[in-house]
């Protein structure tokens, strides 16, 4: 379909513009200006953006189909304008053979709808003894490999893997906790987790993992993602490595770029979350990070859980929220909140984290793949389960009021949603 | 933060969950009411008809046998109808989710709930999902809470010492494990107690103490000094099991409670416990059964407590 995007503010942070004009799309490409487009988006009002990137959503298939399909969430990601998204490897089974990756992939295109890159399992069943098939893995598609929230206790495990990664060139996405200080803990130790009484998971169980990831990159040069920073302490080392040139990115979950451990408040299992909710110094040194480039993008881990995982004393609960259509509008309150440019804020979910990918998306260059989100940053949704698509209703976010409403997503030039 | 979940719209006592974040008022209220009780459980008739038609459900899903039959004693003199249920070996070993047993049990028609659990913040949880006239009394919850106990302590502090004002407090042990300690501490720092310690090694103080109002001391000869109120919390055996402590033995040596080391404390020191003693391991036998000790007074008390909790929270 030949497609015109009219009168939108144009704003695509890969080349830095913000105008306002037209865009048109053809072949599933943004295209030269043509005459006699077969529909015309009248977009007065609305930004047009690269469709977002989320680094981390989990589509809960195969195996969790009771939590959410690929249809719901694809339906959420369509809602929230995303039109890339990696998945992580804990699905059950995880996806450590090629075939799985395979029928993911072909069930996800059937949608129709975002673009989905999996990620693979680092090691066979994420029990992080033995390594995946890493090379087959990514000739089936696999972007990146993980061990999803199941953090690699064996050193030496993790150190062959990355070395047999970096022979490949394969990225490695790892969240940086060391296993035996985090295990039995839900909470951030600190004030807050010794008042409610719940086994806690100190920041150096991140800063310990990470200092171990960051010498196992000096030894492997192996490309590292450190995925869902929770402290300051992290930060702070990654920009050291940054500066040392250490091949590296990162990034951070919207959960922890906006709270911190006191919203749990009376044990609220919306909170319940990994890595846990820190200190509010933490915090603010995310949204410090995120902002001066030390963390490259941010991400909504989306994780839906049912009813019946939440409806848990804190500790017993599943971890994870639903975040796929609130992506967009908490990277819009951390930009307010710090004051930055609209497309600042846009080139966290889509230039920067398309190159973490390594996919062509993230940008409204002619001959680019028309992966488009048209935005009102001012209208509002109050995030509510019957607002929400994603079969995953819970988030700590519940009942807050946000804008920045997504109007129009479309996928290589075709509308897979309008609202 | 949300409203308190434990109190009303008109600021009532609706459930006890925990003793943080109760008003004074309410909690000096629970203790002029127990005292009162104190009354009843000495006479020969030890009944008054308050919570007569009313239905207490005991609902352990931890096992106890003293806090249990506390609560029991003390519903049955109010004259309730109570239920003992030991969820610990039934519906949950059956795979019945925690609300799920507790919507039954409401279709029973219950008005109180007291609630044991093992995981901190449970009954957080039923107490908002209970119909609006029915109570949740926390009987202990993990490492959060046990209100309670802490009130019986308060109320045995009170008792021996009458005011809070002047008082040091100190608190010795599992301080990391124990809802007992979070109780009390959060009592004594509502009702102004000056000075209250905690005693420990750092291996069974949790991470940020200090900002729950005490002062933190590792050695314990130090932090007895003229302290007016020893509680001692008890050591459960698997803490020997872990990386937590070495031996009973070299715990004993430097956090048991002797005599020797209750002569730092003032003369008129009074010694408590929750129960079940350790003997010989936190506390020595002799100053369990010595003159300072108030930890049977306690016991009697928390009946009284218990009384005046469900007669406040159903009354």
């Amino acid at each position: 379909m030949r497609l015109a995007i009219k009168n939108a503010r144009i704003i695509d942070p890969a080349s830095g513009r913000d105008s306002a004009g037209d865009l048109y799309i053809d072949g599933g490409k943004i295209s030269e200006e043509f005459s006699r487009p077969e529909r015309v988006i009248d977009a007065k009002g609305l930004v047009a953006a690269p469709g977002f990137i989320d680094l981390s959503a989990r589509l809960r298939e195969p195996g969790f189909e009771y939590k959410a399909t690929l249809e719901s969430e694809l339906e959420a990601a369509a809602a929230g304008g995303v039109t890339s998204l990696a998945c992580p490897p804990d699905t059950d089974p995880p996806l450590d053979e090629p075939g799985l990756v395979d029928m993911l992939r072909r069930r996800a295109s059937a949608q129709a709808r975002a673009r989905v890159y999996p990620v693979g399992a680092l090691t066979t069943k994420l029990e992080g003894e033995r390594l995946t098939e890493m090379a087959q893995l990514a000739d089936a598609g696999c972007v990146a490999f993980s061990q999803a929230n199941a953090p690699l206790a064996n050193t030496q495990v993790l150190w062959r893997a990355l070395q047999y990664a970096a022979t490949f060139r394969l990225p490695v996405w790892l969240r940086p906790e060391d296993a035996w200080l985090a295990k039995d803990g839900v909470a951030h130790d600190g004030e807050l987790a010794t008042r409610l009484g719940l086994p806690g998971i100190p920041a150096f169980a991140e800063t310990i993992a990470l200092a171990t990831i960051l010498e196992l990159v000096r030894a492997t040069g192996a490309r590292v993602h450190v995925c869902r920073l929770s402290t300051a302490g992290a930060v702070e080392m990654l920009r050291a490595a940054k500066r040392e040139g250490l091949p590296v990115t990162c990034d951070v979950a919207i959960h922890h770029l906006h709270l911190c451990d006191m919203d749990l408040g009376y044990f609220d299992s919306n909170c319940r979350l990994e890595p846990p909710l820190r200190s509010q110094r933490d915090r603010d040194a995310l949204a410090r990070g995120l902002e001066e480039g030390t963390i490259d993008c941010v991400c909504s881990d989306h994780t839906p859980v049912e009813d019946d995982g939440k409806h848990l004393p804190f500790a017993e609960a599943e971890p994870g929220a639903t975040g796929l259509e609130l992506l967009l509008p908490l990277t819009l309150k951390w930009a307010e909140a710090r004051k930055l440019p609209l497309s600042k804020a846009l080139a966290r979910i889509t230039s920067d984290a398309a190159r973490i990918l390594g996919v062509p998306a993230g940008r409204l260059a002619i001959g680019a793949p028309a992966d488009i989100a048209l935005f009102d940053p001012r209208a509002t949704l109050r995030v509510s389960p019957e607002n929400l698509k994603s079969q995953g209703k819970h988030t700590p976010f519940a009942g807050y009021e946000l804008a920045g409403r997504v109007r129009y997503t479309l996928v290589g030039g075709s509308v897979v949603y309008e609202g | 933060m949300q409203r308190n979940p434990q109190l009303n719209d008109k600021g009532e006592l609706q459930h006890l969950l925990s003793i943080e974040g109760l008003p004074r008022e309410i909690v000096v209220q629970i203790l002029d009411t127990a005292e009162s009780f104190v009354g009843v459980t000495e006479r020969e008739v030890k009944k008054v008809p308050l919570l007569r038609g009313k239905s207490v459900f005991n609902l352990f899903f931890e096992p106890s046998t003293r806090t249990r039959t506390t609560f029991e004693i003390a519903a049955k003199r109010l004259s309730a109808d109570v239920i003992n249920l030991n969820i610990a070996l039934s519906s949950q070993t059956k795979g019945e989710s925690l609300l799920d047993t507790v919507a039954n049990l409401s279709a029973m028609h219950a008005d109180i709930f007291v609630v044991r659990h093992a995981s901190s913040g449970a009954p957080f949880l039923i107490a908002r999902h209970v119909k609006p006239h029915e109570h949740v009394v926390n009987a202990g919850d993990g490492r959060h809470s046990h209100p309670t106990q802490g009130l019986l302590d308060l109320f045995t502090i009170r008792h021996y010492k009458k005011e809070f004002s002047g008082l040091t407090v100190a608190i010795v042990g599992d301080v990391l494990h124990s809802r007992v300690a979070r109780s009390l501490i959060h009592g004594l720092t509502t009702l102004g107690a000056p000075e209250v310690r905690v005693i420990g090694p750092q291996t069974l103080l949790p991470a940020g103490v200090e900002a729950l109002g005490v002062k933190v001391f590792r050695d314990m000869r130090e932090g007895l000094r003229d302290c007016d109120v020893v509680v001692m919390l008890r050591l459960q055996n698997e803490r020997m099991k872990g990386a937590l402590l070495p031996s009973a033995q070299e715990y004993f040596k430097h956090y048991g409670l002797t005599s020797e080391k209750l002569e730092l404390a003032k003369p008129d020191a009074i010694v408590m416990h929750p129960g079940p003693m350790n003997r010989g391991v936190e506390i020595d036998s002799s100053v369990a059964d010595g003159p300072h000790s108030v930890i049977l007074p306690q016991v009697t008390f928390g009946i009284a407590v218990r009384m005046a909790v469900m007669s406040i929270v159903a009354g």
